[in-house]
């Protein structure tokens, strides 16, 4: 990898990593909220639906997870299983799940 | 006082440990247990050193598992029983018994763009460089490396992957790239940057708490990660 890329996949991985400690604790305290009245799919969906603050919210959320995780598994990949052009195909799909299985719950709750 | 039952590594990289008893004394150090061994019990014993002092970085080895400096270790210091073992340092090639192969160790560090280029010849005045300058107090922290390897035994990245330039390498690095009189500073971000440069530390600072020096890679090597990124995002590299 390229001393820039390799730059941009630690800055990436940073920045996101600060985007997803707020988005958690957002997440956390929305869940904490949520169940005080009990936990039902019809009371979270009339909180998510129509509302683009969530989708914006949660859209947020899940391109942060894109970004960071891929890049640490990658790391992990190299390190500990050898990996080396496999870890970066491994981590670019494994990115790709996430986003496709990531939107499709946002959108889930939002339409 | 009672005597010392030394396990000592004996071999290349394949080998065992030998037991020897070496009388116990005050103010014993790591090595004067070993200097005793080879000069009492068995001449074979392979080990190094020089200065005694704490100078040359010669003397590291593995003492009861950690990476020292054995010269400035003392006994009583390492030691709660009687038991002591020694093996050559984590991560470097056995020679023969606590003698490491240093030459990976060295060819980082000049792969990490370690030796200084100057823009001024001996003709020139000497620079100028305040002690109070950023610059120069980043170096101040980080330029009493001895090039012992303990930081480098001591890194578990390495373990996992080899091709890790390691915290002497990049400790090296920093303070060139901090040394205003330096002119290879966008070279030296290229060289320790990329998978085995300073984005691959994790931030474990094993090698802040072992080096014997009290000095601390780790901000060093975090260091280097910002100056590498700032110059990516400027494109300088």
């Amino acid at each position: 990898m390229s001393p820039q890329h390799s730059a941009y996949l630690w800055l990436a991985q940073r920045v996101t990593a600060l985007v997803l400690a707020a988005c958690v604790i957002v997440h956390l305290i929305t869940m904490i909220i949520a169940v005080q009245g009990g936990l039902t799919a019809g009371e979270i969906l009339a909180r998510t639906q129509g509302s683009i603050a969530w989708l914006l919210f949660y859209s947020v959320f899940v391109v942060a997870i894109v970004v960071h995780a891929p890049i640490g598994l990658r790391n992990i990949a190299r390190e500990h299983l050898r990996w080396a052009k496999g870890a970066d195909i491994a981590a670019v799909l494994f990115g790709l799940l996430l986003l496709v299985l990531g939107f499709r719950a946002v959108w889930g709750v939002f339409s | 006082m009672t005597d010392l039952r030394v396990s000592v590594w004996r071999g290349d990289e394949s080998g065992d440990q030998e037991y020897f008893d070496v009388p116990r004394k005050e103010n014993q150090t790591i090595l004067d247990v070993v200097t005793y061994i080879q000069r009492n019990l068995d001449p074979t014993l392979s080990y190094r050193y020089a200065c005694r002092v704490g100078m040359c970085g010669s003397c590291a080895m593995s003492v009861n598992g950690v990476a020292r400096w054995t010269c400035r270790t003392h006994v009583d210091k390492v030691c709660d029983t009687d038991e002591l073992e020694l093996r050559p340092l984590d991560n470097f090639p056995v020679v023969k018994d606590l003698v490491c192969d240093m030459q990976t160790f060295f060819n980082k560090q000049k792969k990490a763009g370690g030796a200084f280029q100057g823009s001024k010849s001996r003709d020139d005045g000497l620079a100028i460089i305040k002690p109070d300058s950023k610059g120069r107090m980043a170096v101040d922290k980080a330029i009493e490396c001895i090039g012992c390897g303990v930081c480098y035994a001591s890194c578990d990245i390495i373990k996992w992957n080899p091709d890790y330039l390691g915290p002497a390498a990049l400790n090296r690095a920093w303070t060139l790239v901090e040394d205003e009189r330096d002119t290879r500073r966008v070279d030296r971000l290229r060289a320790v940057s990329g998978d085995a440069g300073c984005h691959a530390c994790h931030t474990q600072m094993s090698c802040t708490q072992r080096c014997p020096k009290l000095l601390s890679p780790t901000h060093s090597i975090s260091g280097l990660k910002r100056e590498v990124t700032r110059a990516a995002l400027k494109g300088e590299i």
